[in-house]
């Protein structure tokens, strides 16, 4: 394994594990559900992406064949992480959780449990 | 020919069965091609009453270019929420928005909600049940909040749209 190849690997784990570590301080830090949910959905595709892509680079390199099975996770990643988003945020809101204060449009809460259009005095058309 | 369209009623997903079963095995022996071959016969069999008809993709070129689209606009995305995550928390300013749908079928809307949520700093909380409004909480709410509307529908719905050709 050449040294470039190292670097390479090596580069994309460090930026892997930066950006899994942003999203659990995100989920520590942010203030409520709605918001937290911004940090796992977002911060760990990118972080689990490049650490498949640099497990992908090593078994090609250091096996000498082709490893298709990161591929199906990041897929299966693809599809299953904004469904649970949705749903959390889905339920958060029919069961009333509570949202941070300066919340814009709180109102829009209230339409979207009783599955209505948003009201006309919104500057939303 | 009938016989075989009832055993093989989704000759596409069978083969997708297939496909995915040998990627999880890494092999391309006999043993796992005939393994694959009967669980890609016998899930669609059992799975076939559950099927509601969807529009199909009618032009797999802009899947491409779309997926593409996206992956960049993610990887934009991890790097904004980056910085608000770390910076300081008073500054985030959420909320949210109702975006009017003009896709009707469940399989496009449920694309444009999956790529709302993994794309910069939204996401999508729900579809009302006539299909016809998009709920989105937003982390960093924009001053114009027309804005943020249109850049979904003309970024990611009308694409879309001219994939499914609807």
């Amino acid at each position: 394994m050449s040294f470039t190849v190292e670097l390479i690997i090596s580069v994309l784990l460090v930026i892997g594990s930066v950006f899994v570590l942003i999203g659990s301080i995100g989920l520590l830090r942010l203030q409520d559900l709605y918001v937290r949910l911004h940090a796992p959905t977002k911060a760990t595709t990118v972080g689990l992406g490049s650490i498949l892509v640099a497990s992908m680079i090593y078994m090609t390199f250091v096996q000498g064949f082709f490893s298709i099975n990161e591929l199906l996770i990041t897929l299966f990643l693809v599809i299953t992480a904004p469904v649970t988003a949705h749903i959390l945020a889905k339920a958060a809101m029919h069961n009333k959780v509570k949202a941070l204060e300066r919340t814009k449009n709180m109102d829009l809460m209230r339409t979207a449990r009783e599955q209505l259009p948003p009201e006309k005095n919104q500057d939303v058309k | 020919m009938s016989m075989l369209a009832r055993l093989v009623p989704m000759p596409l997903h069978s083969f997708m069965l297939l496909i995915v079963w040998l990627m999880i095995n890494a092999s391309l022996s006999v043993g796992h091609i005939l393994l694959g071959t009967l669980l890609g016969i016998i899930i669609p069999l059992l799975c076939a009453p559950l099927k509601v008809p969807q529009p199909s993709i009618k032009k797999p070129l802009k899947v491409v270019s779309y997926v593409l689209l996206v992956i960049k606009d993610i990887i934009v995305a991890n790097i904004e929420v980056a910085k608000l995550v770390l910076g300081p928390m008073n500054k985030i300013n959420p909320g949210f928005i109702a975006v009017p749908l003009d896709l009707k079928d469940n399989f496009p809307i449920t694309v444009l909600a999956s790529t709302v949520t993994m794309t910069p700093g939204t996401v999508s909380a729900e579809v009302t049940k006539d299909k016809a409004w998009l709920y989105v909480h937003v982390l960093n709410m924009p001053l114009d909040e027309q804005e943020l509307v249109d850049v979904i529908k003309q970024r990611y719905e009308s694409r879309i749209k001219e994939i499914f050709a609807c």
